[in-house]
């Protein structure tokens, strides 16, 4: 019996020596309001293992239903008895601050695909901590410059009142040299916009500048639509990605809005993501799915170096960021967030369905405003 | 701040205020007829959204699709009612707010294996959309103008189906009494399957309604039936005419204090911090709302038992 026992355990020991598999574990948004943008992150990433051809990566996909409780249990589940090595796939930043600190100080890396709270950039920053998507700032940074370059003296700007919607508007602020005509945050998930459209009305605003992820960007587009204002909109891409520029319809077409990504960046990644993406899921990817894409093919650079076992290796392999992104050259700077060239892009239609166009560049070589509070 | 404005947002607070009466009118119904809490109502408000989406897209008509939410949500009413809810009158509250929260579950979970998880599109239909002028030069949307038109009818003819039909008579009399009226020789259980068909009809017309001009997604209706929950209390449970005044004082004072704390706030505080805190307190509002009536009427306003 006692050998018996020894011999299983030695079968055992030898079982996962022999598959060293890597685990990834991935907490997102796949229910409720927000879903659409977890998929998508999802769908993106996976895309890039399975085109990678490696069956020694197990990825663990887990629904946070954006709640940062059900959020944090996950996280706890993963790294105490799933054992993951990396972590990914949060979409809210404050989800994002409710995981990250805990998971990334019990020596698990998360590659974040989506949320970039400031305060993971500055003094919060963290050796394992890598954004392959963006501070938060940034596409509002960009639209903020935008507006410079549009002529618009006097905006009326708002956002979710969240860690990301404070980010939104101080991005904004931080590059538009024109006056605010009015400063509203709204409540995370409100859908009914009357009350801030008769603000709006009521301002001496030239433009508006709104930072309202999913469901709530259709929303207040609609309704903006509906209210007779006639003033020039500008906003980040999240307004306007893929998935829900259907659902907006006519109300969205002109529209200027900035982001790192779009599915006319002309390279030859970016063409096969987005070819592959419409073969496989039969839909076009959204600025998310790219994210997700990115972040499983920075992963899969380090993987190739290093082993997550060995920490400072496959870290310095993930710093060094050797991947083919889908927004062209990709580096990032010393808080491990990207430097990247942000473009303007204008809502448009082909034949019926509705997408995005580059017309300009807002920002290039684009770092952020916290990298120097970062010591790590 | 100009009274253009304010008044403004006093419609503003009425279209919110009308819309909340249609969902908490079925559910006040319900919880006082069936003695029942149904959590899955913010459910059939999705429903009827879907459902109008899925076929004012098809025809391109806004009033086929309404027609189509009245009637998906009644339908789906009526059914839930016969398969589940039929066997929890009995059972403890806890036991329905199990199974009506796992209707949730079933219903979020099937919209999306059939719809997918992107929102769809609802459009306004175009004879309503833009603005309009009314009289003090005050631009508004007719959209909204005219939901408030709708809700108010249909606060006016539910009461007078409730006040003045035979029908209406037998929900009253249940309310006040099950065994009795069914002693009496009405269907009781028809009666039920009625009114939370009625219930639903009303809820799906709410989220068709409302979903022309936000965004028709998976999960729209809970937000809702929270709101819905805090007018029935504070209206008072059972009462019709008291969900319709709750409804209005929770839509104006959402409405309202969100506009107007802020601004308050800015007198003596850095607009920022004015912004962010006045924004939070405000949407403590309705509940401090219900904590006031509830101290003063703990049964709610027109309510007439616990």
């Amino acid at each position: 019996m006692k050998k018996l026992l020894l011999a299983a355990s030695a079968a055992s020991l030898l079982a996962t020596s022999a598959f060293a598999e890597v685990k990834v574990g991935m907490i997102t948004t796949l229910s409720g309001g927000g879903a659409g943008l977890g998929l998508d992150v999802r769908d993106g990433f996976l895309l890039a293992i399975e085109q990678s051809g490696r069956d020694d990566i197990e990825v663990v996909i887990e629904d946070d239903q954006r709640k940062p409780d059900i959020a944090v249990q996950l996280s706890d589940k993963m790294i105490q008895s799933e054992r993951v090595d990396v972590m990914t796939g949060i979409i809210w930043s404050n989800l994002a601050m409710a995981v990250v600190p805990a998971a990334v100080n019990q020596n698990v890396f998360y590659l974040s695909p989506n949320a970039g709270p400031s305060a993971l950039a500055g003094k919060g920053c963290h050796q394992n901590y890598f954004n392959v998507a963006w501070q938060n700032d940034n596409l509002h940074e960009a639209a903020g410059a935008y507006a410079n370059d549009a002529g618009h003296k006097k905006s009326f700007i708002l956002a979710p009142n969240y860690p990301a919607g404070t980010d939104a508007l101080t991005g904004y602020k931080r590059f538009f040299d024109g006056d605010l005509a009015g400063e509203i945050y709204t409540q995370l998930g409100q859908t009914d916009y009357a009350a801030e459209l008769a603000q709006i009305r009521a301002s001496d605003a030239d433009s508006v500048f709104f930072f309202l992820p999913g469901g709530m960007g259709i929303s207040f587009l609609k309704q903006y639509a509906d209210s007779g204002i006639d003033l020039p909109v500008v906003g980040p891409a999240f307004s306007f990605d893929q998935g829900i520029l259907q659902a907006v319809g006519d109300a969205a077409l002109g529209v200027v809005n900035t982001s790192q990504w779009n599915k006319d960046i002309d390279n030859p990644t970016n063409k096969a993501f987005v070819d592959s993406f419409k073969a496989e899921y039969g839909r076009l990817p959204s600025l998310y799915a790219s994210q997700g894409f990115d972040t499983a093919n920075l992963l899969l650079s380090a993987l190739e170096k290093a082993d997550p076992s060995d920490a400072n290796a496959f870290r310095e392999a993930l710093r060094a960021a050797e991947f083919d992104s889908t927004r062209g050259d990709f580096a990032f700077g010393p808080n491990h967030h990207p430097v990247q060239t942000i473009y303007a892009r204008e809502v448009i239609k082909e034949g019926d369905v509705f997408t995005n166009k580059i017309i300009g560049t807002a920002l290039e070589a684009h770092s952020d405003a916290y990298a120097a509070e970062c010591k790590m | 701040m100009s009274s253009i404005l304010i008044v403004e947002q006093i419609l503003n607070g009425l279209q919110f205020g009308v819309m909340l009466f249609l969902m908490a009118a079925g559910l006040t119904l319900i919880f006082g007829v069936m003695g029942l809490i149904n959590l899955a109502h913010g459910s059939l408000y999705m429903v009827g959204a879907f459902a109008a989406a899925a076929v004012a897209g098809a025809t391109g008509s806004f009033f086929l699709g309404l027609v189509a939410a009245l009637a998906s949500a009644a339908l789906a009413g009526a059914i839930i009612e016969i398969v589940v809810i039929r066997r929890l009158y009995d059972a403890p509250h806890l036991d329905q707010v199990l199974a009506t929260f796992a209707l949730i579950l079933i219903f979020s979970e099937g919209t999306r294996w059939f719809f997918g998880s992107f929102p769809l599109f609802l459009n306004i239909p175009q004879a309503l959309s833009g603005p309009v002028t009314l009289p003090g030069g005050i631009e508004y949307p007719l959209y909204r103008l005219s939901l408030i038109v709708i809700g108010v009818a249909i606060a006016g003819g539910l009461w007078l189906f409730i006040e003045r039909t035979r029908i209406g008579i037998q929900i009253r009399a249940g309310e006040n009494d099950r065994e009795m009226i069914a002693v009496l020789g009405v269907d009781i259980s028809k009666l039920y399957t009625l009114v939370f068909a009625l219930g639903a009809a009303l809820a799906g017309l709410a989220g068709a309604l409302v979903g022309a001009i936000q965004s028709v997604q998976v999960g729209m209706g809970e937000p809702v039936l929270i709101l819905a929950f805090v007018v029935i209390v504070i209206g008072g449970i059972g009462s019709i005419r008291g969900a319709f005044i709750g409804a209005l004082l929770v839509g104006l004072t959402d409405t309202l204090g969100g506009v107007f704390l802020p601004e308050f706030l800015g007198l003596f505080m850095e607009p920022g911090a004015a912004q962010k805190s006045g924004s939070a307190i405000a949407s403590m509002g309705i509940y401090i709302l219900m904590g006031l009536v509830l101290i003063w009427r703990p049964t709610g306003l027109f309510g007439a038992r616990a």
